[in-house]
């Protein structure tokens, strides 16, 4: 009852931080279920290292009000993760080596440029995400890049389809695979800095990752598993956001998020059982 | 003819492959290509339906095939054997251009994906999830979706690795019937035997000099280079 009355009181602080969450959720697990198929979940956690230290070298060098740092960071982390699909197709780097090099180069960089100027008040929310962040002005980012991420997944469902399951006889059949590549590295940035604050640098490939694998453990089809993630992944937020309302946001939706991928194994596990 | 080579020079930006590649693909041909390991096979077949442009030279297509009406099965390697599809999905994803600017498949996509899984021998497996389904079939999946794609031409990676010799001789069968039917059939493959026995062309690649002829041209020219390395030995 005191949990309900206390929701209750402060709905209206309350309701940005739900429909950020809840539109972030959605964006990522769609994302995701493309990401992980096509091996490029890592991308996720590498660009969310040139998240933090790019939003920690603009906010310790104060050249920028902290409220528009957002305006700045976005084009550069969508440049960046150009540059970590562009090495990934490269054979002299492999992929999985370049996000490495990429990811700790900028988390040094962003640490050593902000301990300079001291912005340890920010660090544990940038590192592991506080809700308490999420206001309207994430809102009005996060919310057209939901309608155009949900509705071009919808029409382009075929395509992305074919571009997912085969690059080679996708670009064969002459679908712009490298277009398709760059929209979908484009979104990811825009929901890793978008999310960045309420989920942390450290957890936010997670709810990029974990919805799709949890789906892919009871789907076995495409359009299915794309449903059943971003269903599990709203329906994690909304539980963690409500249950450990006192606690790290990022911590409490990976652990909800991970509760969820066990259950799904183990449904999966069962199924397979019965099937033979 | 429907596809000529023109003196083309294939690779990647910073790698020549191959040079002087002189060849003519004839409507109805069965080419088999061999090569050794690396030596540009697969380079070949993605210069040949477009994926990567050649670096030199030309490649003429007849004005009734497009580098996009090539049907093409890619090397197993690059599938994901995770993913969630049935195998009906993945044969009607060989129809996309047959959307043109639609979004969704009609009616018309579904019946036509569901004929060319009867072609195949593969209508009942239409529902099951395509990652459980065995390497023979799997790759059969894979041929119908490439024969939706396509206008007269098939080309296939290395179809029969990993295969089973049961599932190979079905898929051998399976080629050589399509070819009858008027289909060309350009094929990467290492089965030496089979391919002497039905291919009509056989290009062997390598650095410099590409060769091209009858089946028996190549017997005899492999003949004649293993009494030459003999003889060096002896």
């Amino acid at each position: 009852m005191l949990l309900l009355e206390m929701i209750l009181n402060n709905f209206d602080k309350l309701i940005y931080p739900l429909a950020v969450g809840c539109l972030l959720s959605l964006t990522a697990s769609l994302l995701g279920v493309v990401l992980v198929l096509k091996r490029y979940s890592m991308i996720g956690d590498g660009l969310s290292h040139v998240t933090f230290g790019v939003f920690a070298i603009t906010l310790g060098l104060e050249f920028i009000d902290p409220d528009l740092s957002v305006f700045v960071v976005i084009p550069i982390v969508i440049v960046a993760a150009y540059f970590l699909l562009r090495l990934g197709e490269s054979q002299r780097i492999k992929g999985d080596a370049a996000i490495g090099l990429i990811s700790s180069a900028f988390l040094a960089i962003g640490y050593l440029v902000g301990s300079q100027t001291g912005f340890t008040r920010d660090i544990q929310s940038y590192m592991f995400g506080s809700i308490a962040f999420a206001g309207a002005d994430q809102l009005m980012i996060i919310a057209p890049i939901a309608v155009i991420v949900v509705v071009s997944f919808i029409f382009l469902y075929n395509r992305i389809f074919a571009v997912t399951f085969d690059e080679n006889f996708a670009k064969a059949i002459g679908i712009n695979t490298r277009l398709y590549n760059m929209i979908f590295a484009c979104f990811t940035a825009v929901v890793i800095v978008v999310g960045i604050k309420i989920m942390g640098s450290l957890l936010i490939s997670s709810i990029i990752i974990l919805p799709a694998l949890s789906a892919m453990q009871v789907f076995t089809k495409f359009k299915k598993v794309m449903i059943a993630s971003a269903l599990m992944s709203v329906g994690c937020f909304v539980l963690a956001f409500f249950l450990f309302i006192n606690y790290s946001s990022g911590a409490s939706v990976v652990i909800v998020n991970l509760i969820c991928f066990v259950i799904c194994a183990i449904i999966g596990a069962i199924r397979k059982k019965l099937a033979r | 003819m429907l596809i000529k080579f023109d003196n083309v020079q294939i690779g990647y930006v910073n790698k020549v492959i191959c040079n002087n590649i002189n060849l003519e693909i004839e409507d109805g041909d069965y080419i088999t290509v061999f090569g050794e390991n690396g030596s540009g096979k697969t380079t070949f077949l993605k210069t040949l339906v477009g994926i990567i442009p050649e670096l030199k030279g030309k490649i003429i297509y007849d004005k009734s095939i497009d580098t996009k009406s090539i049907g093409y099965l890619p090397q197993s390697i690059n599938v994901r054997s995770d993913f969630p599809a049935s195998a009906f999905e993945i044969v009607l994803s060989g129809c996309i251009k047959r959307l043109k600017f639609r979004p969704f498949y009609t009616k018309k996509e579904k019946d036509f994906a569901k004929e060319v899984m009867q072609i195949f021998n593969i209508s009942r497996l239409a529902g099951r999830p395509f990652r459980e389904l065995s390497g023979g079939q799997q790759q059969r999946v894979l041929l119908a979706r490439a024969y939706c794609s396509m206008k007269k031409i098939l080309v296939l990676d290395e179809p029969f690795t990993g295969l089973d010799p049961y599932s190979v001789k079905q898929l051998i069968l399976t080629l050589d019937e399509l070819n009858k039917q008027g289909i060309t059939i350009i094929i990467v493959s290492h089965l030496v035997s089979a391919a002497l026995e039905c291919s009509k062309k056989i290009v062997k690649i390598s650095k410099d000099e590409t060769f091209v002829g009858t089946p028996e041209e190549y017997k005899r020219k492999e003949e004649e280079e293993y009494a030459a390395v003999r003889n060096d030995i002896e």
